[in-house]
């Protein structure tokens, strides 16, 4: 599925809701990128730091006992774990900075829940020689503090919002407030598939080699391909990634799985399929958590990186075109799945991760022991090992508690 | 001060005076909607042609610290659009000329139609969207026209020629040029840029051209008097309510303000 329109409209979703001082902005990177995507140069360049520097291709990885946790149906992880910085993020960031060299422009900035996207972009800057500067809930900072301190080692000013619910809602909006000031010489490295025109495409564009590499490594693996193909949901650019490899493939059923929090019936999760509606939010739309005001609700998620009352707008038009079924998974169905992958296949993952993993569970069994499904594994879980020590009540004595910070 | 029966009267009584209109900016509901009429009618008193009627929304990308905190007020109190809407009746009631500053999702929200419906209703002559350009304006275009609300657009810096005649050719009551490529908010200093994106505007349209974004002294409003034809005022208002220990006192900081920056505009 592609954009339907040149205005970036995915059905009645996308477009640009901005202001005006942004749309000089965001035409000159919908020019720089259709030319780059274009340019064998560009191409080869952004292939060869994939290779070289990220790691790619990474492996997909057959997890036996875990599959037998889903059902006893057969299951590959993607390892995005496995890339530099230790997630996917750096697929996307890579090809936004060498975009934004393109473009003439010395710094970028982004905004970041988890820290993971923070990371990936101060690593590309440092690697390009960009300035970068970071925008972070003050919540996410503390519960993230070890990316906080990465970012930093590696030359990013991280700066933590103290405004509204603090975390990654509002480091957008912070991000957009600097970006509408520095554009001249600014690119705003947006961190996933949501935002205005040509974002949602274009982010989609740098993940896609996930689902390209997995469709011809499922292929070669298994001689067929999966019934279905699940990931974690929070802007969705992991799960647009590897949904993009298999959307044309009618057969693969495409599973999105948001945080469902403490619950959907308390009102503290972040499932805007399950409960949001149809709304502009951050210069696109699509489903927002939103009251009956159009004023955006708060998100609740245990996983900074999907604690976002927002989603990407082509997830909305996926969703309402049945392409793709979404579901929520809550804080302590993630956290069983991410101790039963701890524990069965040596592979800690990121807390967002594990709401696909707790997905990939409760699909195995209904699906049966026949089924052959793909898991994005979407990040590793270095930085949450603290949240997860609290949650599993383990005591890790002082040096924890100095890398979660204050 | 009377009200004006459209924006086009409005400017046309401060081109008779030979000077530009001042417009300023307040939310509704902040710090209570009570209190939010009784400021917007000091404003007009004072010397406010038009008054921005500012709806609160949870996510300001357009909007510095001072309005974001004074947003946040007006939420916590409870302002929703309904408010913003009686806050709007009452205030032209009192004679102000009035329109609404909104950003756009509580409007798609509270339905297109039904809002023009009800601004109409409530005497608002027109509505500025900061986050939304025409292209994406298709239904707010049909309503505005069926209730002769008027859109105003925005036109930045950044904007190309070709740009500015895209957008002014949907907007209608007048121009918003934002002066500097930046958020709201009091500067010390305006840049060239407001005088020259003025300039480049106006062979593209006969309509008004108000300036706004960074405009807080009467000095700065006099100077932009001298190139458009509005000066909007807007955190500097909010950041007198902010600084005022009681609303009696916010209602004195802001007829001195309104004041100077009448002064401004006639200089």
């Amino acid at each position: 599925m592609t954009v339907t329109d040149s205005a970036g409209h995915f059905g009645p979703y996308g477009g640009r809701f901005v202001p005006e001082a942004l749309t000089a902005a965001l035409d000159q990177l919908d020019a720089a990128f259709r030319a780059a995507i274009i340019d064998e140069s560009f191409r080869a360049e952004l292939a060869g730091l994939e290779h070289d520097y990220t790691g790619r291709p990474n492996p997909l990885t057959l997890a036996r006992r875990f599959g037998a946790e889903c059902g006893g149906a057969t299951v590959y992880l993607k390892r995005e774990d496995l890339n530099h910085t230790g997630s996917h993020k750096i697929n996307n960031v890579l090809g936004q900075a060498l975009l934004t060299k393109r473009m003439g422009k010395t710094r970028m900035i982004a905004e970041t829940g988890a820290g993971q996207h923070g990371v990936a972009t101060a690593t590309a800057a440092a690697l390009m020689g960009l300035e970068c500067t970071v925008y972070m809930g003050e919540s996410d900072t503390k519960r993230q503090a070890l990316n906080v301190a990465r970012m930093r080692l590696l030359g990013a000013e991280v700066v933590p919002v103290t405004i509204g619910s603090r975390t990654l809602k509002d480091a957008i909006n912070e991000a957009m407030r600097d970006w509408v000031s520095s554009v001249e010489h600014t690119h705003y490295c947006l961190g996933t598939v949501t935002g205005p025109a040509p974002f949602p495409e274009m982010v989609r564009y740098f993940h896609s080699v996930i689902g390209r590499e997995a469709r011809e490594q499922i292929l070669a693996a298994e001689g067929r391909l999966p019934d279905a193909v699940a990931a974690c949901v929070g802007g969705g650019s992991n799960a647009m990634g590897l949904f993009s490899g298999f959307i044309d493939d009618e057969s693969v059923q495409l599973r999105g799985y948001e945080a469902g929090g403490q619950g959907v019936e308390t009102g503290k999760h972040a499932a805007r399929f399950a409960q949001g509606s149809p709304g502009v939010l951050h210069g696109a739309r699509t489903y927002v958590m939103q009251d009956e005001w159009g004023q955006t609700i708060e998100s609740h998620s245990i996983s900074a990186g999907l604690d976002y009352p927002g989603v990407g707008p082509e997830h909305a038009w996926l969703h309402d075109t049945g392409r793709a079924v979404y579901e929520p998974v809550t804080d302590t169905e993630a956290m069983d799945a991410f101790a039963v992958l701890c524990r069965t296949e040596g592979i800690i993952p990121a807390i967002e991760t594990a709401h696909g993993l707790a997905g990939a569970m409760r699909l195995g069994k209904t699906m049966g022991p026949d089924a052959l499904i793909i898991v994005n594994l979407s990040g590793r879980g270095d930085k949450d090992v603290a949240t997860a020590a609290r949650w599993f009540g383990m005591d890790l004595g002082a040096g924890v508690e100095v890398s979660e910070g204050r | 001060m009377t009200r004006h029966a459209s924006l086009a009267a409005a400017f046309a009584h401060a081109k008779s005076e030979n000077r530009a209109a001042l417009i300023g900016y307040l939310p509704a509901g902040f710090p209570t909607a009570a209190d939010s009429v009784r400021l917007i009618n000091q404003m007009v008193a004072s010397g406010c042609d038009i008054i921005e009627v500012g709806l609160p929304y949870s996510d300001p990308l357009m909007d510095g610290p001072a309005i974001q905190e004074a947003v946040d007020i007006a939420l916590h109190a409870g302002t929703t659009p309904e408010t913003v809407l009686e806050v709007v009746e009452q205030v032209v009631a009192a004679g102000a000329t009035a329109v609404v500053m909104s950003y756009w999702n509580p409007i798609e929200r509270y339905g297109v139609e039904r809002f023009a419906t009800r601004l109409e209703a409530a005497g608002g002559l027109g509505v500025i969207t900061p986050d939304l350009t025409p292209e994406e304006a298709g239904d707010w275009i049909a309503a505005t026209d069926a209730h002769g609300i008027e859109r105003i657009f925005l036109v930045a810096p950044s904007s190309t020629d070709a740009r500015i005649a895209k957008v002014v050719e949907s907007t209608s009551g007048f121009v918003y040029a934002a002066s500097t490529m930046g958020v709201t908010g009091a500067r010390t200093t305006l840049g060239s840029a407001a005088g020259e994106l003025v300039a480049r505007t106006r062979p593209a349209t006969d309509l008004p051209i108000c300036v706004g974004v960074g405009v807080s002294t009467g000095e700065q409003a006099a100077t932009v008097a001298s190139y458009a034809d509005g000066v909007i005022v807007g955190s500097a208002f909010v950041k007198r309510v902010l600084d005022a220990a009681t609303i009696d006192d916010a209602c004195i900081a802001i007829d001195a303000l309104t004041r100077e920056l009448a002064e401004g505009v006639r200089s």
